[in-house]
């Protein structure tokens, strides 16, 4: 485009780039159901959250806590399917709850 | 011709064999998250979310022929990761295989290099074929005979068993990254290798676990001031000082290590100019290289961003000799693709053996073939419904707007759950690997 660009014509321009650009239109809506997307300065959220992958826990009790929730999930389902298993019930290797999933084997070398 | 390696499009990919689960449930460590074969081809070997290593091997049909059907079995499986928590930062961290990289092979066991989040460690596959038999102080089944019942003397032969292959930990490169390891690569020395994480890469030698260099630091000393994080490194195939990383700018930067211990200077800079009349919020997101890989030949390197595929000659910086769209009919879709996240997804490339043809994944289970050669592009699929022994893949095509042709397909319909980011090519021959979810696809030449 030409170098001397006046207001009106500037307009124009942004009116065609969204036409011609889908890339701006989609900008365009992203910006209006996000408004405050991109005005935070600081080397961008999206690079610091990357670095940051990996569940934070609050300390080693906080994760402790949160994988015995996890097997507490699994125990109600597993006594469901034995109904026979009652208190007086020797627990047996079968009737334990599944040990964790990355234990078995992959299911490509079936 | 087998062998030749070459034409994306005088070739017709069939169906060859298909590895995992059918169900729809897929567990998470199900997930495939890295597939990749050996120097012959002979191996393939696949990671997944669950820390497991699954090594399949070429058994060729009829050896006679020239034109054969090989078919790839389980060899050996393995756990290579353990999840792991960090205590000091309290941090999990993911037992998910990130890559593999396979050692060229000097004697009868294989090695291979297998990394997640944070640990490099180095397998040693090998096979064991006979065992000793008639011992003196044992039984057959291990158990102690008593002492006292021994009245002979027979010396103990190996005797030929079932093959059995084992896996086992010979080094474990640990402690070395603070950020995520995202590449290993070896070296064309054989005796070291590189790993990069987000802002350094690292050299190690294949026998040291308690050292590594630092070869690449891009931390700045402010935080705050961070732009772009190291996104694939890659050691040159033959110049054992060469690498490559690249960034979540879209930016390529080779290294000479005996310009300097650490090359935060580059000795190349690989960018291609943008016309800022066309930037957007998007740009710098889409721009972000996934993959690098040089060229068998070592002259080319090719790059893959969320859209496209570009080919760069290591002779020349300014731009790249080569871009081929991989899905352009996505652009028009980047909002949707940005809530949902899929806009992040990391697509690898690889090369065929003579360099002729590339190959990297999209949506739907779709994957492109681009021939450098003839100028041409292929989509293939890879689906259950294609999956009749030999059965000849059909070219597939999507309709970016406008009326839609019988056999294509709207981008609206596409899954974007299916993404195929792993795949790899043998090193010789027209026999493709391709990563679904939880999948494995290998596809051959057909064979007339």
């Amino acid at each position: 485009m030409s170098g001397g660009v006046e207001a009106s014509t500037e307009e124009q321009q942004e009116m065609q780039d969204a036409v011609v650009s889908p890339e701006k239109t989609e900008e365009a809506k992203l910006k209006a159901r996000y408004p405050h997307l991109g005005t935070k300065p600081g080397g961008s959220d999206l690079l610091r959250k990357r670095l940051q992958k990996g569940q934070k826990y609050f300390d080693s009790g906080d994760y402790n806590m949160a994988k015995a929730k996890m097997k507490n999930k699994q125990l109600p389902t597993a006594a469901a399917e034995k109904t026979e298993i009652t208190g007086d019930h020797i627990p047996t290797p079968q009737d334990l709850p599944q040990r964790k999933q990355s234990l078995v084997a992959s299911k490509l070398a079936v | 011709m087998a062998g030749a390696g070459g034409g994306g499009n005088d070739v017709q990919w069939c169906f060859s064999q298909v590895k995992g689960a059918i169900d729809d449930d897929v567990a998470e460590a199900d997930i495939i998250s890295t597939v990749e074969f050996n120097h012959s081809g002979e191996l393939l070997a696949t990671g997944d979310k669950g820390g497991r290593v699954v090594i399949f091997q070429q058994e060729i049909e009829n050896k006679s022929q020239q034109q054969c059907r090989s078919e790839y079995n389980v060899y050996s499986t393995f756990q290579s990761h353990e999840p792991e928590f960090d205590y000091l930062k309290s941090l999990e961290i993911e037992e998910k295989i990130n890559k593999i990289r396979w050692l060229p092979q000097k004697n009868a066991a294989q090695f291979l290099l297998s990394t997640n989040d944070k640990t490099i460690k180095l397998w040693k596959i090998s096979e064991r074929d006979k065992r000793p038999e008639g011992y003196n102080l044992k039984e057959e089944d291990g158990r102690y005979r008593d002492a006292a019942t021994i009245t002979t003397l027979q010396v103990p032969v190996f005797r030929p068993m079932d093959l059995m292959v084992e896996a086992s930990p010979r080094r474990v490169f640990a402690n070395g990254h603070t950020y995520h390891i995202n590449s290993i690569s070896v070296n064309s020395d054989n005796e070291t290798y590189l790993s990069a994480d987000d802002l350094r890469i690292n050299m190690w030698h294949l026998e040291i676990t308690d050292r590594s260099f630092n070869i690449v630091d891009i931390k700045p000393a402010n935080m705050e001031e961070l732009t772009e994080v190291i996104t694939a490194a890659e050691f040159h195939p033959h110049q054992c000082n060469t690498f490559v990383y690249s960034s979540s700018k879209g930016t390529i930067r080779l290294c000479d290590m005996r310009a300097s211990a650490l090359c935060d200077k580059h000795s190349k800079l690989f960018e291609e100019p943008e016309d800022p009349s066309n930037r957007s919020f998007f740009s710098e997101i889409i721009s972000s290289i996934s993959d690098v890989k040089f060229s068998h030949n070592g002259r080319y390197m090719m790059t893959r961003d969320y859209l496209s595929v570009k080919i760069w000659d290591l002779n020349m910086e300014n731009r790249p000799v080569e871009t081929y769209q991989v899905h352009e009919y996505l652009r028009s879709k980047l909002c949707s693709l940005y809530e949902n996240d899929c806009i992040f997804d990391k697509f690898e490339c690889c090369w065929n053996g003579n360099d002729s043809v590339v190959m990297t994944g999209s949506y739907n289970n779709f994957f492109r073939m681009l021939d450098r050669s003839q100028r041409r592009d292929v989509t293939l699929e890879a689906s259950r419904e294609s999956c009749k022994p030999r059965q000849v893949l059909k070219p597939r095509r999507v309709c970016a707007g406008g009326k839609r042709k019988k056999d294509e397909i709207s981008v609206d319909s596409l899954d974007f759950n299916k993404k195929i980011l792993h795949t790899a090519w043998h090193p010789q021959e027209n026999i493709i690997a391709v990563a679904t979810t939880n999948n494995l696809y290998i596809f051959q030449e057909k064979v007339n």
